[in-house]
């Protein structure tokens, strides 16, 4: 078996081989080409949305329009911390995306430990309802817990928006068959030495499902950094409202000037996509099995 | 119920009492634990979902309007459902955008992993430049669309008037190329994400098999059709499903782009639950549509549930 496997030397290759040799350098370099091409295609909003950020507006209003800035100016990024309440918009986008995210991460971890880990009556039926939960699309609560925030005088503020979301079925039932995968040895140990559940929960289980929390944290964090229906709903000002609505709102209320609503969206974009560029590899690996589980 | 009528023979003799006395203590306690670590999520969800999920299905019994007190009106909302033009058109539109996006962003998912699952150069660039789209703000960059199709100054629509294909009033604004342009929207943001669950597919296919068709001197077309589009016939159905899903939600890219005109042509169904709920502030009424939303979500969760739990093809 092992001949096989040897490089053979050139001088051994007849002519056809060489010829297909060839056709398969060739059919690589197209494929590579091809795949390019699709990959420049695909990100050609955020390339065009990158570019224009650096063009003065008289550049963005010339026809015929460039990919490539004819002139670059950083006007935009400094105009457009004053024309839109734009450290607000950012500081309320942090907190809110980055507060969910923890705490959701807190409640969903506490939550599948139990599932996943403490034999309790009322098991079952708990995941019945987190399974049905998980079905539902939230677009049915929109009204009721509007209405209900709006009964709290929680509209237009950052914990009215926070505190729904503070847990969901999706986290749940993600981090207790991520818990379930984990092998039960070093628990035992620590149960057996007379540990409490919270000991065990916080000093064994959670270090060791550190990779689940970073994907599910990407998760719920670029879920709500990026949600536009729920904080438009519940922001009437842009004072109280988050980046994507902030922005949109601004473009709706304004004669559209794209070079500061590209910066604007530039500047928000890149923590995801940041964030994302960290931890892509486990990211993506934690999209693919989990949906298959 | 057969395991009530079994139990007393199956049964195990009852300890002693002084014995269940002493092991009942601890398995109670961890009984408490359990709840305890279970109470925060729970009281969120019962508080934030499921009380406003039942509340839904009450004010779609009424006529609340946030301003005025809610009033019983039984069955009114969804009768005067099935006569209004405006909802009809958001179901049809709903039902077009969902016929059209699902299958395109499937078949193009399936086609970008067949392609990133051989080696090249720049492989990984590429596999991220496709996943791009899914981590961004759709809200966002919608607004580089909307751009990116301005019909004066939009690269695109320069590109695309070059190679002879010129709308009258822009993309955005002419009623019959606005749909097509936030579907097409709709595809780019999620073609990625289905992508990587079919790569996932891909690399699971033992190697083995295609060089046992190999030997047997099939075309790279047979190999595909017959090895790897039956193995993937799993992954093809969750992907379908989720994108299903996913389409009958549509609401960002339209809301930036077109507010769903022109002309009400890119009104889906949650665009018209956001208009008829905050803007015209019609409560009852809006919370009657987002149950015919529900229905076919909920439906087509079932379905895909029903199948994760029956794995279809193994090998």
């Amino acid at each position: 078996m092992s001949t096989t496997l040897e490089r053979p030397r050139l001088g051994e290759l007849t002519n056809h081989d060489r010829r297909r040799l060839t056709l398969y350098r060739a059919s690589k370099w197209a494929l590579a080409v091809i795949a390019i091409l699709i990959a420049l295609l695909m990100l050609l909003p955020i390339i065009w949305l990158t570019f224009t950020a650096f063009k003065p507006e008289s550049d963005i209003v010339t026809y015929p329009p460039t990919l490539w800035p004819r002139e670059f100016t950083l006007d935009h990024f400094v105009d457009v911390w004053d024309r839109i309440p734009f450290a607000r918009l950012y500081v309320n986008t942090i907190i809110f995306a980055g507060g969910v995210t923890v705490i959701s991460l807190l409640l969903d971890s506490m939550a599948a430990y139990a599932l996943a880990r403490i034999p309790f009556r009322g098991r079952g039926a708990v995941m019945v309802l987190i399974l049905i939960l998980l079905m539902l699309p939230f677009q049915v609560t929109l009204i009721p817990l509007y209405d209900m925030l709006n009964g709290l005088g929680l509209t237009n503020t950052l914990p009215g928006m926070i505190v729904p979301r503070m847990t969901n079925a999706f986290g749940i039932f993600f981090l207790t068959q991520f818990f379930l995968s984990l092998p039960r040895d070093l628990e035992e140990a620590a149960r057996v030495d007379g540990a409490s559940e919270w000991r065990i929960y916080r000093q064994v289980v959670m270090p060791l499902a550190k990779p689940a929390l970073l994907t599910l944290g990407l998760f719920h964090f670029q879920y709500n950094w990026n949600d536009l229906l729920w904080p438009l709903v519940m922001s009437s000002s842009l004072e109280s409202s988050t980046l994507p609505a902030g922005l949109a709102l601004f473009m709706g209320q304004h004669v559209v000037e794209y070079g500061l609503l590209m910066a604007g969206s530039l500047l928000a974009l890149l923590p995801v996509v940041v964030f994302f560029l960290l931890i892509q590899r486990s990211f993506v690996a934690g999209i693919a099995t989990t949906g298959l589980k | 119920m057969t395991v009530t009528e079994l139990t007393p023979s199956t049964a195990p003799p009852r300890p002693p009492v002084a014995a269940r006395r002493r092991a009942r203590g601890p398995a109670s306690r961890r009984q408490l634990t359990a709840w305890l670590f279970l109470a925060p999520a729970l009281i969120v969800l019962v508080a934030f979902t499921l009380y406003p999920m039942a509340q839904a299905v009450y004010l779609s019994l009424t006529n609340y309007n946030l301003i005025a007190a809610a009033e019983w009106i039984g069955l009114d909302n969804y009768a005067e459902l099935v006569s209004d033009p405006a909802f009809w058109n958001a179901f049809w539109n709903t039902v077009l955008y969902a016929v059209v996006v699902t299958p395109v962003t499937v078949v193009l998912a399936l086609a970008f992993a067949v392609m990133l699952n051989q080696a090249f150069f720049g492989r990984t660039f590429v596999r991220t430049a496709i996943f791009l789209p899914f981590i961004v703000s759709l809200g966002i960059i919608a607004i580089a669309w909307s751009f990116l199709l301005d019909p004066n100054i939009g690269l695109l629509s320069y590109w695309l008037g070059q190679i002879g294909i010129v709308t009258e009033q822009g993309w955005l604004s002419d009623p019959r190329f606005a749909m097509p342009a936030v579907m097409m929207v709709g595809v780019w943001k999620f073609v990625g994400f289905y992508m990587v669950i079919y790569l996932a597919g891909l690399q699971s296919i033992p190697s083995e098999l295609y060089e046992a068709a190999k030997i047997d001197g099939t075309t790279p077309w047979q190999r595909f059709r017959h090895v790897t589009l039956p193995l993937l016939s799993n992954q093809t159905l969750l992907v379908s499903v989720l994108a299903l899903i996913a389409t009958l939600q549509a609401f960002d890219q339209i809301y930036v782009m077109t507010r769903g005109g022109p002309y009400f042509k890119t009104e889906t169904l949650v665009m018209l639950i956001y208009r008829e709920g905050f803007q015209e502030l019609r409560f009852g009424y809006a919370s009657a549509i987002s149950f015919v939303l529900l229905i076919f979500v909920f439906a087509l969760s079932m379905i895909q549930y029903g199948w994760l739990r029956r794995r279809a093809v193994t090998y």
